[in-house]
C-alpha cells in the first residue's frame, strides 16, 4: 500500500469544489434563452380529469406555453414503464397500468402532474400555474395496501383487478409448511416496514435544451445513471434516438436510489423544449420532492420461523404485501421480489423457506428502491424474528444467531443466492467486543438508578450487492444488463483520464478510482482524472446503485488497466531491449525487474503517441476500454449492536451507543468507507426512530415538509463506533463487496431490538416515536 | 420593484429586483453565486446559510431588499485563492462532506458557531447548534469531528497569537 494507493485514507480530491461553493449542480446550470417550468399537480388522490382551462394562465406575464397530457399524447411521447418484468405464480404477467408523463383521463395520487407552465421566470411560471383551472371529478381513494386488496376497494388501474399487480412466490411451500408443522417452537410476528421518503438534499431537477439546427437534445439532470436515462428516454419514451440525445448528470446532491429512475418531469422538459423552442428548466420544491420522488419500503408481512428442540432453524414462511403506490416506477417490481425474498436466508442455515409477495396499487406516490432496497426489509424481518425467538426460547440472542450461522462456502440458499465468502462469527465477536456486551448489565443498572430504561439489541445482516451478473438478472426479468464499463486514456505525457459508467453523487469516486490507478501505475493522484456523468464523454454505463461502483465499476477499470499495462510493457520492453515478461511498473517507471534499467512512465506514453519507435505492427496510442460483468453478486455482511436509553416519563429514546462491524471485503479508502457506513446508519436509525410517511384517508400526504417529516438531525444521533473485518470477495478481481447500503440495512432491527429490550415489550412498530414507546409502556402497565 | 445596494464578498453591488426576491435567489440568480443552495421551502435545511453583517442567516428567510445596506458573505467569499478557511480545510481532512449540497451552508453555520462560542465547544454543543442544518449523507459524525477540529485549530491559533 502506498500513501495514495489501495488501502490509504486519502482525503477526497473532489472536495475542493464543494467546500468553496464551486460545485456544479443541475440548478446551477444556465443556458442562453432558458425559461422555467412549473407543474400543475393534482390536489386529489384519485379523480377523473375534466377540462383544463389555461386561457387565463396563458395571458399572464412571461408565460410562453401551458402544455397538457393530450398534447403530449398527440406528439406520441410514451408512457413511463417498469423495466423489470415479474410474473405471478400462475404465470400471468404483471399488471402494469398506464403512466402518462402528464395525466390523461385520470389522476391517481396527490402530486400527479396534469399540466406544465413555461415562463420567463420561475415566479411567473408559478403564478400562472396557480391560474390554470382544472376540473376534477373526485373518486374514492385507497392508500393502505391491505385495504386495497379487499373486495370493493377503489380501483386504481382498470387492468389491475383488485389492485393486484402480481402475486409472486419463491422457495418451497410444502416443505416449509411441513418443517413448521414439525417444529419444536414457532415464532410468529406481523411486521410493518414503514414507508420512507429518500430526501436527497438536492431536489430533483432537469434542464432540457433542444437544438433545432441539429435536431439534437441535451438534458442536464439529477441522475445516478445518465446512460440508463438516455437508453430509456430513447427506447421507450420516444423523446429522441440515442445519437440525438446527450444526458449529463453533473454534480448530484445525493440519490439513495431516488435518482435512479426516469421521472415524468425530465420527459416533459425535453418535449416542452422542442415544442416551445427554448431551453426549459425545472427544479423541484421540497414539497414536490416529498409528493413525487419515489418513496421506499412500505411492506406488511406475516412471518413464521420454526426451530427444532436444539434451537436450530427448520423453516421460514413469509407472506408480504408491498405497496407500490399509484404507478410502477422503473425498478419497483424487483425491490419486493428479487432484492428482498432472495435474502431471506440471512446469515443462517435455513433448510426450508417460502415467501409469497403480493404487490399492490394504491393512491399514493410510487414506491421504488431506496438505500438498501428490499434488503433492509428482509433483514428487519429476520432480525426481529431472531431476537423475539431468542427471548421466547430463553437463550441469548447472540448465541441463537451463532449456532445457526452459515459456516461453509460457497453456500447455496433455498432462495437463489449462492453466498461466496464470509465469516459472520468474526463480525459478531468484533461487534460484541467493541460494544462491551458483557458489561451491559452494569450499564443497565446504572441507568435504572437515573430513572432510565436501558436496552441492548443486535442485528446480523447480509445483503447482495453489485446487482449482477447480467445473464442472471436477465433470467429473472431485468430489462437491462448490469455490467459496468470503463476506458483508461493515457495521455501523451503520461497523465491519465478514466471514463467510467459509474456515477458519483457523494461516494467519492474521483478519489477512490484514482487511488486504484495510482496504485497500479505508480502515478500521483493529481495526474489521474475521473470522468463520469456525461453520455458524450463516457460511451456507456449502468450507473451507481446497489453498492456496485466499487465491486463492478472499479473492476471494469482494473480490467482496462490490465490492457493498458500489457501494451505499456510491450513498448517499454522494446525501448529497453528487454523481455516483456521482465517489465514491472512501479513508482512511475517501467523497470526491468532485478536491474537498474528503467524508462519513465511519461516516456512510454510519449513513445506510444510519437510512434517513431514502436514494436513491429503495434498501433499507436495508449487507450483501452473494458466491460466488466461479474460472476456473482457480492455479499457484504456484518453485525450491528445498538444501545438505547428510554425515558419512561416521555417515551423518548436516546441512542447512546451504536457499534457497526462490517465485512466489505477489501477496502480502497477506509475514510470514505467509514463515511458511507455513518450515512447509512443515520438513515437506518432515522427509519427506526424518527421517519414516517403518513397519508390521510383522502390520500393527502401529511408529512410533506421538514416541519412534518422527522429527518435525523445532528442531535438525534450519537457518534458511531465502526470497524471492519475482511473476507475478500472471490467474485471480482479487487475482492470488493461494497459498502454503500449496509448501514441502512443492518441498523433498524438493532435499534428496535434495543428499544423493545429496554421497555420489555415484544412488538413495536417503526418508528419508535416517543408517543408509540410511551403508549407501549402504558399498555404494559 | 426594489432597489438594493449591498456589499457581497467585499464587492459593492447595486441591483433592482422583484420585491418578493429572496436573498437566496438574489445571490444564486442575480449574482451567480451558486454555492448558496436551496434544499427546502420551509427554512429547515440550512443549505442556504450565508453571513449577513457577520451573523449566520438562512438566506431563504430574508428578502433581498431586507439585506440592502448589509455586508453579505457567501461560501465563495469565505476564503480566497489557494487558501482555505480552517473550517473548509477541516471538512476536507475529516471527510465531513459527501454529495456537497448541504456542505456550503454547513460550513457557513459552523464558522458562526465557532465564532460565537469563542473556542469553548464540545460535541453536544456542536450537535445542538447544528439543529438547523440537515445532512442526508454523512450521519453528521464527520461534520461534528470537523467542526471540533477547526475549533481547536482556530482557538489554538488565537491563543498562540496572544
Amino acid at each position: 500500500m502506498g500513501i495514495q494507493g489501495i488501502g490509504a485514507s486519502v482525503a477526497r480530491k473532489e472536495d475542493r469544489r464543494f467546500i468553496t461553493g464551486a460545485g456544479r449542480y443541475t440548478d446551477d446550470m444556465v443556458v442562453p434563452g432558458m425559461m422555467h417550468a412549473v407543474f400543475v399537480r393534482s390536489p386529489h388522490a384519485h379523480a377523473t380529469l375534466g377540462k383544463i382551462d389555461s386561457a387565463e394562465a396563458e395571458d399572464m406575464p412571461g408565460v410562453i406555453a401551458v402544455l397538457t397530457g393530450e398534447q403530449l399524447k398527440a406528439d406520441e411521447i410514451g408512457n413511463l414503464i417498469c423495466g423489470w418484468a415479474i410474473s405471478s405464480k400462475d404465470g400471468a404477467p404483471m399488471n402494469m397500468g398506464e403512466w402518462s408523463p402528464l395525466a390523461v383521463g385520470k389522476v391517481r395520487y396527490v402530486g400527479d402532474a396534469v399540466a406544465v407552465v413555461v415562463a420567463e421566470t420561475r415566479a411567473q411560471a408559478r403564478d400562472a400555474a396557480e391560474a390554470v383551472m382544472v376540473d376534477y371529478d373526485e373518486l374514492p381513494v385507497v392508500v393502505d395496501a391491505l385495504e386495497a386488496l379487499k373486495e370493493g376497494a377503489p380501483q386504481v388501474h382498470d387492468n389491475a383487478p383488485g389492485n393486484l399487480i402480481f402475486d409472486w412466490e419463491i422457495g418451497e411451500k410444502a416443505a416449509t409448511e411441513q418443517a413448521l408443522a414439525g417444529a419444536a417452537h414457532v415464532t410468529k410476528m406481523q411486521i410493518r416496514n414503514n414507508r420512507l421518503v429518500p430526501n436527497a438534499m438536492e431536489p430533483r431537477a432537469a434542464l432540457a435544451k433542444y437544438d433545432r439546427a441539429e435536431d439534437h437534445f441535451t438534458l442536464w439532470t439529477t441522475s445516478q445513471n445518465p446512460h440508463v436515462a438516455r437508453l430509456v428516454l430513447s427506447a421507450f419514451y420516444n423523446v429522441a434516438p440515442e445519437n440525438k440525445l446527450r444526458v449529463i448528470a453533473p454534480d448530484v446532491g445525493g440519490g439513495f436510489g431516488s435518482k435512479i429512475y426516469i421521472y415524468p418531469e425530465e420527459i416533459v422538459c425535453l418535449w416542452a423544449s422542442k415544442r416551445t423552442g427554448v431551453p426549459v428548466k425545472w427544479v423541484a420544491e421540497r414539497t414536490e420532492s416529498f409528493l413525487t420522488d419515489a418513496h421506499g419500503r412500505d411492506h406488511l408481512t406475516e412471518v413464521e420461523m420454526g426451530f427444532d428442540a436444539n434451537n436450530r432453524i427448520v423453516g421460514l414462511k413469509v407472506d408480504t404485501i408491498a405497496n407500490l403506490g399509484a404507478y410502477m416506477s422503473l425498478f419497483s417490481s424487483a425491490v419486493p421480489t428479487y432484492l428482498y425474498a432472495t435474502l431471506l436466508s440471512g446469515q443462517y442455515v435455513i433448510p426450508a423457506i417460502h415467501a409469497n409477495v403480493r404487490t399492490v396499487y394504491t393512491n399514493t406516490a410510487p414506491v421504488d428502491a431506496y438505500r438498501g432496497a428490499g434488503r433492509p426489509e428482509a433483514t428487519y424481518l429476520l432480525e426481529r424474528m431472531m431476537e423475539t425467538a431468542a427471548r421466547e426460547l430463553g437463550v441469548s440472542p447472540a448465541e441463537l444467531r451463532r449456532m445457526n450461522f452459515i459456516r461453509e462456502y460457497p453456500y447455496q440458499t433455498p432462495v437463489i443466492m449462492c453466498y461466496d465468502a464470509g465469516d459472520y462469527e468474526a463480525s459478531l465477536d468484533a461487534a460484541m467486543k467493541a460494544a462491551d456486551w458483557d458489561g451491559f448489565p452494569a450499564r443497565r443498572a446504572e441507568a435504572e438508578a437515573r430513572g432510565k430504561l436501558r436496552g441492548i439489541g443486535m442485528s446480523c445482516y447480509i445483503e447482495a450487492c453489485g446487482i449482477a451478473p447480467s445473464a442472471a438478472v436477465g433470467a429473472l426479468g431485468a430489462g437491462v444488463g448490469l455490467w459496468e464499463s470503463a476506458e483508461v486514456r493515457v495521455n501523451a505525457v503520461g497523465t491519465v483520464e478514466v471514463m467510467t459508467g459509474s456515477h458519483s453523487h457523494g461516494q467519492g469516486h474521483e478519489t477512490t478510482f484514482a487511488q486504484l490507478v495510482s496504485d497500479r501505475l505508480g502515478l500521483p493522484l493529481d495526474q489521474v482524472n475521473i470522468v463520469h456523468g456525461d453520455t458524450d464523454k463516457v460511451q456507456m454505463g449502468m450507473g451507481t446503485y446497489g453498492s456496485r461502483s466499487g465491486a463492478v465499476g472499479m473492476s471494469a477499470i482494473a480490467k482496462a488497466l490490465d490492457k493498458v499495462e500489457t501494451k505499456a510493457k510491450k513498448i517499454a520492453a522494446h525501448l529497453l531491449e528487454a523481455d516483456e515478461g521482465d517489465i514491472v511498473i512501479e513508482d512511475g517507471h517501467c523497470k526491468v525487474a532485478g536491474t537498474d534499467k528503467q524508462v519513465p512512465w511519461f516516456q512510454v506514453a510519449l513513445a506510444a503517441y510519437t510512434a517513431h519507435n514502436l514494436p513491429d505492427g503495434m498501433e499507436p496510442g495508449l487507450k483501452e476500454g473494458a466491460f466488466y460483468d461479474p460472476s456473482n453478486f457480492t455479499f457484504p455482511a456484518g453485525c450491528y449492536i445498538c444501545e438505547v436509553e428510554v425515558d419512561p416519563e416521555t417515551g423518548k429514546t436516546d441512542v447512546v451507543q451504536f457499534v457497526a462491524s462490517d465485512d466489505f471485503g477489501n477496502i480502497i479508502n477506509p475514510l470514505i468507507v467509514e463515511g458511507q457506513v455513518h450515512g447509512g446508519l443515520a438513515q437506518g436509525i432515522g427509519q427506526a426512530l424518527l421517519e414516517d410517511t403518513a397519508y390521510d384517508a383522502s390520500g393527502q400526504l401529511l408529512t410533506a415538509s421538514y416541519m412534518d417529516y422527522a429527518m435525523p438531525r445532528a442531535a438525534d444521533l450519537p457518534s458511531f463506533n465502526v470497524g471492519t473485518t475482511v473476507t475478500p470477495c472471490p467474485s471480482n478481481p479487487l475482492g470488493i463487496k461494497g459498502c454503500g447500503e449496509a448501514g441502512a440495512i443492518g441498523s433498524p432491527p438493532a435499534l428496535i431490538n434495543a428499544v423493545t429490550d429496554a421497555i420489555g415489550v415484544r412488538d413495536l412498530t417503526m418508528p419508535a416515536s416517543p408517543r408509540r414507546v410511551w403508549e407501549a409502556l402504558q399498555a404494559k402497565a | 420593484m426594489a432597489k438594493l445596494e449591498m456589499t457581497v464578498n467585499g464587492r459593492k453591488v447595486s441591483r433592482v429586483v422583484d420585491d418578493r426576491t429572496l436573498l437566496a435567489h438574489f445571490l444564486r440568480e442575480d449574482m451567480q453565486l451558486t454555492g448558496t443552495h436551496v434544499g427546502c421551502d420551509t427554512s429547515q435545511c440550512g443549505a442556504c446559510v450565508v453571513h449577513v453583517d457577520g451573523k449566520a442567516v438562512k438566506s431563504c428567510t430574508m428578502l433581498a431588499a431586507q439585506a440592502s445596506g448589509a455586508q453579505v458573505t457567501t461560501i465563495e467569499g469565505l476564503s480566497s485563492g489557494a487558501d482555505l478557511h480552517p473550517v473548509q480545510r477541516a471538512f476536507n481532512e475529516h471527510h465531513g462532506l459527501q454529495c456537497g449540497f448541504c456542505t456550503t451552508g454547513m460550513i457557513m453555520a459552523s464558522v458562526d458557531i465557532i465564532a460565537r462560542h469563542g473556542g469553548d465547544l464540545d460535541e453536544a454543543t456542536v450537535r445542538a447548534e447544528l439543529e438547523g442544518n440537515i445532512c442526508r449523507c454523512t450521519g453528521y459524525h464527520n461534520i461534528v469531528k470537523a467542526v471540533l477540529a477547526a475549533n481547536a485549530e482556530m482557538h489554538g491559533a488565537s491563543q498562540a497569537a496572544e
